[in-house]
C-alpha cells in the first residue's frame, strides 16, 4: 500500500481537481481530504457519510468571574496576550487568542479559570463512488489543524489496510506550515501540482525544500501549462535541474470548471478530452515509477 | 493609527497577492502614498515577486523562545511533563534524561513555572525573517517568511505584525489562504476585510466558512469577485440573499493571467484596472474617512 500526497506549496494550482480527476482514474483506493482547513474534494466526491465523529481542538481558557479577583497573575503569565479587561474592569480572556496551554489555570491562586476543548470540528469516514474517503471540516479560526490531518490520515490507512488497497491519495492543503508538515510526514511519494508562474515557482522550491527535508520523492506535473509559455519554461527548468520528474502538462481547460458545477471529475465530465488522456498518461507514469523506484 | 485592510479568501488562488499589491499601487496613487503592504502569507510570500526591482532595507531573523533543560539542575521530577499541554517534552527518570522538542513547543514558559530546581532556561531558535523593501509604491512591502520546516507560522505573522510601526495611514494585509488560527491571526486587528473570491462551486465554499469566521469576529467586510466569468451565479446569488457588499468584478482574462504569471502586475496597468481599483477605492475611502483616529487622511 503505497501514499501519495498531493501538495503544491501555491494555492489554486489544482490539487484538489487533480486529485478528484485521479479518484476516477486510480483502482483500488483511498482517499483522504488532509486540507481540513478548506476542505473541498467532498464537493465532487458527494460523500455517503457512514461515521461522523467531534474532533477536540485545542483547550481554550474561561474565567468564573465570581470566583476571580482580577489579581492580574493570569495576565502576567500569559505569553499570547489572550488576557482582556472588559468594559465593567473585569479580565477575560479571548478565546481567538487563547493558546491552550492552561498556564494560566495553574498560576490563578482562587482556582478561576477552567479550560475546555472546542468542539466545533467534525471528521466524516464515507464511501463514494471511487471507494472509502476520510474527510473533515474544521470551525472556521480553529486551531489545531496538525492534529486533525493526522487523525484523518490514520484513520486512512486504517481503511486502506482493511481493504487491502493499492494506493491512499490524499488531497493536500496550500503552503508548508503545520497542515502541510501533517499531510506529508511517512508519505510514499508527494505528486507536485505546479502552477506555471514566478509565484508557483517560488512556492514549489519551498515546498520540494521540505519534502525533500523528509527524504520523500517528489514527482511533477505542471497545470495550466499554455497561460505563458515562458513562465512554464522557468517551471520545467526548475523541476529538471532538480531531478524532478514531469510525468505530464495539462493545458488550460474551462472543463476543469464546468466538471466542478456539474459535482464530476473532468474524466467523468468528459472522457475523451485532452485534459484526461493527460491524467490518465500522468497517472500511469506515477504509478510506474511508484513501483520501480519507490519503496 | 493606521486604517488596516486585510485581504483573504478562503481558498488558495483567488487573486489576494494580486488584489493587494494593485490596491496599494491605486492607493496611493489616488489617496495617500503612506500606505503599507504587509506580507502575512509566512509559509509562501509572493508579493515581493511583483517588485523585482526592489531594494531590502531592513532584514531581521525572529526566534522563537525554546526551553532547555539543564542536566546538572534537574531531578527528573517530571513536573514539567506535567505542565506541558504540547507533549514537547520527555523525561526518562532511570536514565536521568530530559530534553525539549523544539518542534512541539509552542513557547508558553508553563515548564519554567513548573520548574522548582530553576534547571529550565530559553534559547531562541529561528523560525524566519522580517524583510522591509524599498519597492517604490507606497512606503513599501514588509514580508515574513517562515524558515522551511518551522510549524510555527502563527507566531511569525504575529512578530511580524508587531515590526509595523503605527506612522502608516493604511496598511494593507496580505492574508495566507484558508480558515484557520494564522489567518485569524492575520485579520485579528484588521478594521476592514477584502474578501477575494471566484465564482466556482470551491471558490463559494470556502468563502461561505471565512463569512462566518468574520461574523464571528464581528468584522466588516466586502467581496471582490475575481475571475468573473468562470463558473457559474451560485456565488452571486448567496451574496445577494446574505446582503454582502460587492466591491468589484473582475473578469477572467488569460491575458492578465500570463501577466501575473510573469510577475509583471504594474508594468501593464490598463485603464480598465485603473477604473476597477479606483471604485474598490470609492468604497473604502468611505469607511475609511469614517474612522476614527490620529491619522485619518483629508482630501
Amino acid at each position: 500500500m503505497k501514499e501519495i500526497t498531493i501538495l503544491s506549496g501555491k494555492g489554486g494550482a489544482g490539487k484538489t481537481s487533480i486529485a478528484a480527476a485521479i479518484a476516477s482514474v486510480a483502482d483500488n483506493s483511498v482517499f483522504c481530504d488532509c486540507d481540513v482547513d478548506a476542505a473541498d474534494l467532498h464537493l465532487i466526491l458527494n460523500p455517503d457519510i457512514k461515521e461522523t465523529h467531534v474532533f477536540h481542538g485545542a483547550w481554550v481558557a474561561f474565567i468564573d468571574e465570581t470566583v476571580c479577583t482580577n489579581c492580574g497573575i493570569c495576565k502576567d503569565n500569559c505569553r499570547f496576550d489572550a488576557f482582556h479587561y472588559n468594559e465593567g474592569g473585569q479580565l477575560y480572556i479571548n478565546p481567538y487568542q487563547c493558546e491552550g496551554c492552561r498556564l494560566c489555570e495553574r498560576v490563578c491562586p482562587q482556582g478561576a479559570i477552567t479550560s475546555s476543548r472546542s468542539t466545533n470540528n467534525s471528521w466524516y469516514v464515507s464511501e463514494t463512488r471511487f471507494g472509502p474517503f476520510v474527510y473533515a471540516r474544521m470551525g472556521p479560526g480553529e486551531e489545531n489543524s496538525g492534529k486533525l490531518v493526522t487523525q484523518v490520515r490514520q484513520k486512512t490507512k486504517e481503511i486502506g489496510k482493511e481493504r487491502n488497497v493499492d494506493f491512499i491519495i490524499n488531497d493536500g492543503p496550500p503552503g508548508i506550515g503545520c497542515t502541510a508538515i501533517s499531510s506529508v510526514t511517512g508519505s510514499s511519494a508527494v505528486l507536485l501540482v505546479a502552477e506555471p508562474t514566478r509565484s508557483g515557482l517560488h512556492d514549489a522550491s519551498r515546498l520540494v525544500e521540505l519534502v525533500r527535508s523528509f527524504n520523500i520523492p517528489v514527482f511533477a506535473m505542471i497545470n495550466k501549462c499554455d497561460i505563458n509559455l515562458e513562465a512554464t519554461q522557468l517551471i520545467e527548468d526548475y523541476l529538471i535541474e532538480q531531478n524532478i520528474i514531469v510525468l505530464g502538462k495539462i493545458p488550460f481547460d474551462a472543463t476543469f470548471v464546468e466538471s466542478m458545477i456539474d459535482k464530476k471529475t473532468v474524466v467523468e465530465y468528459d472522457k475523451n478530452s485532452d485534459s484526461v488522456k493527460q491524467i490518465r498518461a500522468i497517472w500511469n507514469k506515477l504509478v510506474d515509477e511508484m513501483h520501480s523506484r519507490v519503496a | 493609527m493606521p486604517y488596516k485592510i486585510a485581504i483573504a479568501s478562503g481558498k488558495g488562488g483567488t487573486g489576494k497577492t494580486t488584489v493587494s499589491v494593485n490596491l496599494q499601487y491605486f492607493v496611493a496613487k489616488y489617496l495617500t502614498r503612506n500606505i503599507l503592504l504587509v506580507d502575512c502569507d509566512v509559509e509562501e510570500p509572493n508579493d515581493r515577486i511583483f517588485f523585482p526591482e526592489a531594494q531590502i532595507t531592513s532584514e531581521q531573523e525572529v526566534s522563537q523562545m525554546v526551553p532547555e533543560i539543564d542536566p546538572d539542575k534537574c531531578t527528573v521530577c517530571r513536573w514539567c511533563v506535567d505542565y506541558c499541554e504540547f507533549n514537547a517534552i520527555v523525561v526518562i527518570p532511570p536514565v536521568n534524561f530530559a530534553e525539549v522538542n523544539a518542534s512541539l513547543c509552542h513557547s508558553c514558559g508553563a515548564c519554567i513555572v513548573a520548574c522548582q530546581e530553576g534547571a529550565i532556561t530559553e534559547k531562541p531558535n529561528p523560525i524566519g525573517d522580517i524583510t522591509c523593501l524599498n519597492t517604490g509604491v507606497g512606503q513599501g512591502l514588509a514580508e515574513g517568511s517562515l524558515k522551511v520546516g518551522s510549524a510555527m507560522q502563527t507566531l511569525m505573522i504575529k512578530e511580524l505584525k508587531k515590526s509595523v510601526s503605527d506612522d502608516y495611514d493604511i496598511v494593507l494585509y496580505d492574508a495566507p489562504p484558508g480558515t484557520s488560527c494564522p489567518v485569524v491571526e492575520t485579520i485579528a486587528d484588521a478594521d476592514y476585510i477584502i474578501l477575494v473570491t471566484e465564482p466556482t462551486p470551491f471558490g463559494l465554499h470556502d468563502l461561505i466558512l471565512m463569512v462566518e469566521l468574520l461574523v464571528d469576529l464581528d468584522k466588516p467586510f466586502g467581496v471582490v469577485i475575481n475571475k468573473a466569468g468562470l463558473g457559474n451565479r451560485d456565488l452571486h446569488a448567496f451574496l445577494d440573499e446574505q446582503n454582502i457588499d460587492i466591491l468589484e468584478e473582475i473578469p477572467f482574462s488569460r491575458e492578465y493571467a500570463s501577466i501575473y504569471a510573469s510577475g509583471n502586475l504594474l508594468d501593464h496597468v490598463d485603464e480598465e484596472t485603473a477604473a476597477r481599483y479606483g471604485n474598490i477605492i470609492k468604497t473604502i475611502e468611505r469607511r475609511y474617512l469614517q474612522y476614527e483616529g490620529n491619522n485619518y487622511f483629508k482630501w
